[in-house]
């Protein structure tokens, strides 16, 4: 089935040819004036203008959060997750249409985001719905008339700036604990992807309080700091690339905040002779977890990017991967049977095509793709770009560099110690995969890889409850889990002492 | 303007990154300074702020100044990448991250002389201190 794109006539998605900031429940033009065009990757053609906002703009937004954090934080548990679960039944309800105007504005296909993005999202915030009923504080009896009460209260305000590679569910998984914790929000999209969030919070302005979530749109060069270091905010939480993450963390150590940083990867993917002990349905899903790589375009931080197998079993275990890629089917991002889609912007192709310059130059060998895939029509001018495996060793830049697309490095280990030890050979430890039949041995790689999340005989879920974030420099704190309550609020403590008697020191 | 010197061996500088440094001193009325980033979405992408935005540590290695403008990387990542030399150039597109652009629709890159563009890049000059009229 081939959805049509977003505004045509027959989509299930309108497009209003403008989009203002959402402040306080309203929307709200930018005070400077600006729009900036929004493309569509898959055709390199506008779908509309979105504001292009100015610091101007992030302090209304925090007016309005700061307006509505008394009356959110005081709601009770109960009420919170009636609102929460109320988000997730509209996103449910939208789903198709939430899926294909994210498809429209990244690229990923609908297959993944009806699948994947839209209604993980949506369970995301039931998740954070039950934990905020079940959340509780507690009691220590310090001795028989001295209690310490704990209760958890709200930061206040939060500041949230999210990528372009899921516009939805990074929105998801930074607003719903935060919310559930009693916070509000003031969110910034990437600027690539602005308008699927504008989309989800038509659907939601019925339902969230105004000024509990309010999103500004722009360029993080011009609102980015205006955020992260307003003093006006609580915390400030970021998903994106190092350099970014260390300014966030500077910001906040002036204005003594907590951070919360999910900084990309380049995740070891280790399959062990084993995999291919018998032909069966383990073997099939093996192999589908090497191709993974090519997963939202691999423009994932936990891409699977670099596949290490055992050498025995390299030439037959790699010729069924080739296989599986050459069978991808890559093209319209709103057709249902395709599986690969353009990548973000003209920046993500080229740095693609670059890397893959880079390993061709110091000598890897390039397995299959390597070019800017040729779709033709419509799409002529989508970034699109060829499922790609190159075979060379762990020194090799593409083996180091995070390069953000459907490129695959490969190389090979003979025994399990080689495999750690290459797996552990990167600056990042976000995520790694570790497939066996051994029980023993996959408990000892996945306790020894230095990474937040092992993938073991899996790869790529992200369920809520799971927690999810980075050892090394891959990040700092996690997310996906009633842990981030914590993260979202701090601790009151009342000592209360229930005895009559003075110190008896003055 | 002040003049920074010698030319630094590990950095050089494209005619076109040459003239959008020049361009952004003249607008902002002083240097800004290029932080190399990696991983994830804009990974690999020199990060271009006002000078003395980013607090740099003695884990920062200085690889060149351009026009007063310095360009840091971390060590660690420049252990990593192991480039011997690289080159800042311009492309198209907005910039990523909080990240200044290189003019309208245009953002900071960097190349390595070895990489795919090969010798043009290496025969791109070296710009440092006082840019060439032209850029």
């Amino acid at each position: 089935m081939r959805y049509v794109p977003p505004g045509q006539p027959g989509s299930i998605v309108s497009v209003d040819p403008r989009y203002e900031n959402y402040i306080g429940g309203k929307w709200l033009a930018p005070t400077e004036g600006k729009y900036r065009v929004n493309l569509s990757p898959a055709t390199a053609k506008p779908i509309c203008e979105v504001a292009e906002s100015t610091p101007g703009d992030v302090e209304l937004a925090l007016d309005a959060a700061h307006a509505a954090k008394d009356e959110w934080g005081d709601r009770s548990g109960a009420e919170r997750a009636r609102v929460l679960n109320a988000i997730a039944d509209a996103i449910d309800e939208n789903r198709e249409m939430l899926a294909v105007t994210e498809s429209w504005e990244n690229g990923k296909p609908v297959r993944e985001t009806l699948a994947a993005d839209i209604p993980l999202a949506a369970d995301h915030f039931r998740y954070f719905a039950a934990a905020a009923r079940a959340e509780q504080g507690s009691i220590s009896e310090i001795d028989k008339d001295l209690v310490a009460y704990h209760f958890r209260e709200p930061l206040g305000v939060v500041g949230q700036i999210i990528p372009f590679n899921f516009p939805l569910l990074m929105a998801a998984w930074k607003l719903a604990p935060a919310l559930a914790a009693g916070n509000c929000s003031v969110l910034k999209p990437a600027s690539p992807t602005p308008w699927s969030i504008l989309k989800l919070m038509s659907v939601l302005e019925d339902i969230v309080p105004p000024g509990v979530i309010n999103v500004v749109t722009g360029p993080g060069g011009q609102i980015g700091k205006a955020l992260a270091a307003n003093p006006r905010i609580a915390k400030v939480a970021f998903t994106g690339e190092t350099v970014t993450g260390r300014l966030i963390m500077q910001y906040a150590a002036q204005n003594l905040i907590p951070v919360t940083l999910e900084l990309g990867g380049k995740s070891p993917n280790v399959f062990f002779s084993d995999v291919m002990a018998a032909d069966d349905e383990f073997l099939d899903k093996a192999i589908e977890g090497l191709v993974l790589y090519a997963f939202n375009k691999g423009e994932v931080c936990t891409c699977p990017s670099r596949a290490l197998i055992q050498a025995d079993i390299y030439d037959e275990f790699m010729s069924r991967c080739l296989d599986r890629i050459q069978a991808i089917r890559q093209g319209d991002p709103l057709d249902t049977v395709t599986m690969l889609g353009p990548q973000n912007s003209a920046q993500q192709l080229e740095k693609i095509a670059s890397y893959v310059g880079i390993g061709r130059e110091e000598g890897a060998e390039v397995l299959i793709g390597g070019r800017r895939a040729s779709i033709g029509g419509e799409f002529a001018d989508g970034y699109f770009y060829e499922p790609t495996v190159l075979r060379g060793h762990n020194k090799m830049r593409v083996f180091q560099e995070e390069i953000f697309g459907p490129v695959l490095a490969v190389t090979t280990f003979t025994d399990e110690a080689e495999a750690l030890a290459i797996a552990n050979d990167t600056l990042y430890g976000l995520g790694a995969g570790v497939w066996t039949r051994d029980g023993d041995r996959a408990y000892r790689m996945g306790r020894a890889i230095k990474a937040g999340r092992v993938w073991t005989n899996c790869y790529h879920q992200y369920p809520a409850g799971a927690a999810f974030g980075g050892y090394k420099i891959s990040g700092v704190g996690r997310e996906n889990h009633k842990m981030m309550l914590e993260h979202y609020s701090q601790t009151k403590n009342l000592l209360v002492s229930y005895s009559t008697k003075p110190l008896g020191l003055f | 303007m002040p003049s920074a010197g010698q030319p630094h061996p590990r950095l050089s500088v494209t005619p076109a990154a040459c003239t959008a440094i020049k361009r952004l001193r003249a607008a902002r009325g002083g240097p800004v300074m290029f932080v190399q980033s990696g991983g994830c979405c804009a990974g690999s992408t020199p990060m271009c702020f006002p000078h003395g935005e980013f607090l740099t540590g003695p884990g920062d290695v200085l690889l060149g100044e351009i026009q007063g403008c310095p360009f840091y990387i971390d060590s660690a990542l420049d252990r990593a990448w192991n480039h011997p030399e690289l080159v800042l150039d311009v492309a198209d597109g907005d910039p990523e991250g909080f990240s200044l652009g290189a003019g309208p629709g245009r953002h900071f890159v960097t190349l390595s002389p070895s990489g795919p563009d090969g010798p043009p890049c290496r025969a791109s000059g070296v710009c440092v201190g006082q840019p060439a009229a032209s850029g």
